[in-house]
């Protein structure tokens, strides 16, 4: 399986204070990466530097072949690469039809994009019953949903999902989990999964990452990570 | 009782052009976080354009037609040359730099026109119909009115209806994640300027052969009354825009009409106090202050 996407001593930060450290990652195409660790390890601010939201001060992003310090976040998502920020990402003056379509503005493929839409209602069906209401009506769930099934009406190539199990039940939480899975079996979707949930995040990922203050302190599959008890202990918590 | 009437349709007819002109305030405002004070010598400038255009050419809606597209044009440069670079950490600075570029275009319009009133044209007679007796509305009032109506409808469908309109909506309320889905927002914010500055050029001239004619300070107290009114609907509600541009319009009627023309102008002051001591989120904004 060749890295889809490669990231090396990326350094990145607000202001003159880094909050990345030299960060290495190689993801698989067609695998799900866990991306775990505590609060303010610096895991949003990788994603947020992967998308282009922030720009590293050094280091190398390649994906598929593109220098993604290069790439205007306008263009991400033509490239392939979705990128759902956690909680907000949902337009909430808008409504749930319109956050949608706004997925599959970019697409040529007019027929294909609307298909996409289609499936999404297919898939949330609280969103289909929900189509016309604006986003600040939504519950935490819905919101989570909407973020979701707006990056798949682009069809992404790789997803960068930061805390999608945020505020849900249990029970959204496994189904966004099973999804994951599927769509990695059936489109050879590839994720970089954010999560503080770590027993849900490890249950489908294929690899996992530990980030402890801007750096990675262990990588491994996540069947061992999830037996490592030393590392649960110190890193994660449970 | 015929007086009334005529105050009425009177303050309507001017109340539509403050109506479109509030419009232009809150479409800047709602895309840019900015209210652009230039407005008013934004449209005196397209309005002398055009006017040159109609005076070497003989023809009313040429001039027209080139007014309103160089208000497109000159708002897109207003947003891509100055105001892209303004510092929006204080909301004080958009206002600042905005009354500097007032500024600057009256003096550039002097130097080029001179300082005397001239004759700004309109395209239909603006003597009225009598009904029963009673002067009542000009064809030019119609004109005013169905010409305000257009812009009004056509926006909204802009906005509700095409996948342009849904990506300005985007990327005005939430431009990271608007980015992050390929909506070009640098792009929306220059369209939302160059739209915003049309839709001016055309209250301008609307609203000039009403008044004494063109002049580098023609719309200044223009600018004031519809501010006010943009005001009163709230800044961010194309509605509270329109309703507001005919209640103002009418208080301006009425007042001048029963009171004086020299009152008038502090009526809308009066008005603009009261509300902003009263309801400084406008009359709008409970429960649709943001939406669409």
């Amino acid at each position: 399986m060749s890295a889809l996407l490669r990231v090396q001593e990326l350094t990145a930060g607000y202001g003159a204070a880094p909050v990345l450290h030299g960060v290495d990652l190689t993801v698989p195409a067609g695998t799900i990466l866990a991306v775990l660790g505590a609060n303010g390890a610096g895991k949003t601010t990788l994603l947020r530097t992967l998308s282009g939201l922030l720009r590293p001060t050094h280091g190398r992003i390649r994906y598929d072949g593109t220098d993604l310090r290069a790439t205007p976040v306008e263009q991400m998502v033509r490239l392939g690469i979705a990128h759902v920020p956690e909680g907000r990402g949902v337009v909430t003056e808008l409504t749930v039809d319109e956050n949608l379509r706004l997925g599959g503005l970019w697409r040529r493929d007019r027929a294909d994009a609307r298909r996409a839409l289609t499936e999404v209602y297919d898939l949330f069906e609280p969103l289909a019953r929900r189509r016309h209401h604006p986003g600040h009506q939504l519950s935490g769930g819905e919101r989570q949903m909407l973020a979701l099934g707006r990056a798949l009406v682009g069809r992404p190539r790789l997803l960068l999902l930061d805390e999608p199990s945020l505020g849900l039940a249990p029970r959204v939480t496994a189904q966004i989990m099973a999804l994951l899975r599927t769509l990695r079996d059936t489109t050879g979707l590839t994720v970089l999964l954010v999560e503080q949930n770590v027993r849900s995040a490890l249950s489908v990922a294929d690899q996992g990452v530990v980030m402890s203050l801007g750096r990675i302190v262990a990588r491994d599959d996540a069947a061992s990570l999830r037996a490592d008890a030393d590392l649960r202990h110190v890193y994660l918590g449970f | 009782m015929e007086r009334f009437l005529f105050l009425t349709f009177d303050g309507l007819s001017r109340g539509a052009v403050y109506a479109a002109f509030a419009l232009a305030l809150v479409l800047i405002w709602r895309a840019a976080r900015i209210v652009n004070f230039a407005q008013g010598a934004m449209a005196v400038a397209t309005a002398y354009a055009g006017y040159s255009v109609a005076s070497a050419t003989g023809s009313y809606w040429l001039g027209f037609a080139v007014a309103i597209v160089a208000g497109l044009l000159l708002g897109a440069a207003v947003e891509r040359v100055v105001m892209r670079f303004v510092d929006h950490s204080s909301p004080l600075n958009g206002v600042v730099v905005a009354l500097g570029l007032v500024l600057v275009i009256q003096a550039v319009l002097g130097m080029l026109y001179g300082n005397e009133y001239r004759p700004a044209a309109a395209p239909f007679s603006r003597s009225a119909f009598q009904v029963g007796g009673v002067a009542l509305l000009s064809r030019f009032d119609l004109f005013v009115f169905a010409a305000v109506s257009a812009v009004v409808g056509l926006l909204g469908l802009l906005f509700t209806r095409t996948a342009v309109g849904l990506r300005m909506r985007a990327a005005a309320f939430a431009p990271d994640v608007s980015r992050l889905l390929g909506v070009p927002v640098a792009g929306m914010l220059t369209l939302g300027w160059a739209l915003a500055a049309a839709v001016g050029s055309l209250a301008g001239l609307l609203v000039l052969p009403t008044e004494l004619g063109l002049h580098p300070n023609a719309m200044d107290l223009v600018f004031v009354s519809s501010f006010t009114a943009a005001v009163v609907g709230g800044l961010d509600s194309a509605v509270g825009a329109v309703v507001g541009g005919l209640v103002v319009g009418l208080l301006l009627s009425f007042v001048s009409g029963y009171l004086g023309a020299t009152v008038a102008p502090m009526a809308v002051l009066a008005l603009l106090l009261v509300v902003l001591l009263g309801r400084p989120g406008g009359l709008f904004t409970r429960g649709r202050a943001r939406a669409a």
